[in-house]
């Protein structure tokens, strides 16, 4: 199955939008005093935007409309915080992100330590919209600021004999209460790729967002996004980067293997044990809107199929 | 201010009055919800927070149904039978809306995603389940069916046990980690019907004293 990501923006969306911004304009007017405080903040977002002109990737997604900036920040989850979103996105705030390195280590002819200075002085940045497709059933358009991760795994040169990259994150139990409490997963979280996923053009490493340092609650300083999968994969808050012979196990397949694999490339035709993944609740589109019906690869199809031609997508979910 | 208290006193006195009262009460989350649409409050994902507020309520007066009558057994008041019947119909109310916004406000009436949904999510079919039951006793509530379905109408109507049961489980199945507050209603649930389980038995016992010793 191919389907092309860049496409024109579906009817319903255009109209969720208006709908959506209808609604603000409604209330703001009857209760302008009580929202002013709210609108203001949203356009000082937009003024103090620290990139302000970046190079649109031919790889993003340039007609999606990208989800109000507002409800990407309040809506993440990061379990090292809290299981509620909204907890997760406040108890953030007390992560250090600065100075920040990141450890290259295993395959590779030159590991070593990689201050974030020091990698982002040799990058271009560039804007990337994207769809992120949560395994939750929900997701959001998001125009990220980064690269391209092989240029990172470039500098430390790696070997043939890496097959995979396992990504570790950052462990900070003062300001993280589930490190402490040792609830959910086994901390630190830890994801994977296999090697030509994490080489691919689409898998960037993102430190900004809607042309903005990217905030605590999302990955800060620096994180993963792999497109095609479910937004589990997409790392937060790197520390470590280990190109590996074998395949790492990852945090939520060691927690439920059952539930999540792997892989864990969007599919709509395979659902999670418990809860379809066939649809998906846009964020921002407004009541009465159906959910919009999920895309194999999230859309990516067209770039990512090509990876897995020879592989069982029900066995290697 | 003293006068106030008097009147209110008077009104909670009088047994018409408290039902009424009672009855506002129960709308009150409604209106909560209301206002959170009107004004914005229901965060980045308000549809889904819409499920849970809804869902939320109707398992909650389903607890309250179940507890009336441990709490008629233990203080020995009387007349709260009204009451069962309202906070009943007060879960399927809720349950009512919280199907009606899936459909409706979730799924802009689209079956065919509905359909699929249905189909692949375990969790929605023990809110289904749920429903059902819910659904069955809340038509039958009246004293006139009550009369049609004769003893029936009690074997029916202890379906409650397991609507509880299958609401609990259409909560906790959707959760990917925290399971704090669904394990809270299981509790609650378990013991509620632990309370029966336990005047059942007990009655049992007291019965099976009561047999003339021949017939042992």
């Amino acid at each position: 199955m191919i389907i092309k990501t860049t496409k024109a923006i579906p009817s319903h969306e255009i109209t969720d939008e208006h709908v959506f911004k209808a609604r603000r304009t409604l209330i703001k007017s009857l209760f302008a005093a009580t929202l002013v405080g709210n609108s203001q903040s949203l356009l000082a977002q937009t003024n103090s935007a620290r990139w302000q002109r970046l190079t649109q990737s031919d790889l993003s997604a340039k007609t999606l409309t990208p989800t109000p900036a507002q409800l990407v920040k309040e809506y993440t989850n990061y379990y090292e915080f809290s299981y509620n979103k909204e907890d997760s996105t406040k108890l953030a705030q007390a992560l250090t992100v600065d100075p920040w390195s990141i450890e290259i280590s295993g395959e590779v002819e030159q590991p070593g330590k990689f201050y974030l200075e020091d990698i982002l002085s040799k990058q271009t940045l560039e804007e990337r919209i994207y769809r992120f497709r949560c395994v939750e059933a929900w997701s959001m358009v998001v125009p990220w600021v980064g690269f391209p991760l092989v240029n990172l795994l470039n500098m430390a040169k790696p070997l043939s004999s890496a097959n995979f990259v396992k990504f570790t994150t950052t462990q900070q139990p003062d300001a993280m209460p589930n490190l402490r409490s040792e609830a959910i997963l086994q901390w630190p979280y830890i994801e994977g790729l296999r090697i030509d996923e994490a080489t691919h053009p689409l898998t960037i490493l993102a430190v900004g967002m809607y042309g903005d340092t990217l905030p605590k609650q999302n990955g800060a300083p620096l994180r993963l996004i792999v497109p095609w999968k479910y937004g589990f994969k997409s790392a937060k808050a790197i520390v470590k980067i280990e190109l590996l012979k074998k395949a790492p196990l990852t945090s939520w397949n060691r927690s439920a293997p059952d539930e999540y694999g792997f892989y864990a490339n969007v599919n709509p035709r395979i659902p999670h044990p418990r809860w379809s993944q066939n649809s998906e609740r846009l964020l921002g589109s407004g009541f009465f809107t159906s959910r919009r019906q999920t895309e194999l690869f999230n859309g990516y199809g067209d770039q990512v199929a090509g990876l897995y031609n020879d592989m069982d997508l029900r066995h290697f979910f | 201010m003293m006068e106030k208290i008097t009147t209110l006193l008077t009104v909670m006195q009088s047994k018409n009055h408290r039902w009424s009262l009672v009855f506002g009460l129960c709308l009150l989350p409604l209106l909560g919800l209301v206002l959170d649409i009107l004004f914005n409050q229901l965060g980045s994902n308000p549809i889904q927070a819409l499920h849970i507020r809804l869902g939320d309520w109707s398992l909650r007066f389903l607890g309250i149904t179940l507890a009336i009558t441990p709490i008629q057994t233990i203080t020995h008041w009387r007349g709260m039978a009204d009451y069962r019947k309202l906070f009943g119909l007060y879960s399927f109310f809720y349950a009512t809306l919280h199907l009606l916004a899936y459909i409706a406000v979730d799924n802009n009436f689209m079956w065919g995603l509905i359909g699929t949904d249905i189909i692949e999510s375990p969790y929605i079919w023990f809110g289904i389940i749920t429903y059902i039951i819910v659904f069955l006793l809340g038509i039958t509530t009246s004293n006139w069916s009550k009369k049609q379905l004769g003893r029936n109408w009690k074997k029916l109507h202890r379906f409650i046990y397991l609507a509880g049961i299958a609401g609990v489980v259409h909560y906790f199945w959707q959760l990917k980690g925290n399971l704090a507050e669904p394990l809270l209603y299981a509790l609650i649930l378990f013991l509620l019907l632990g309370f029966r389980a336990l005047v059942e038995f007990t009655r049992r016992r007291l019965s099976k004293m009561m047999i003339p010793r021949r017939f042992e």
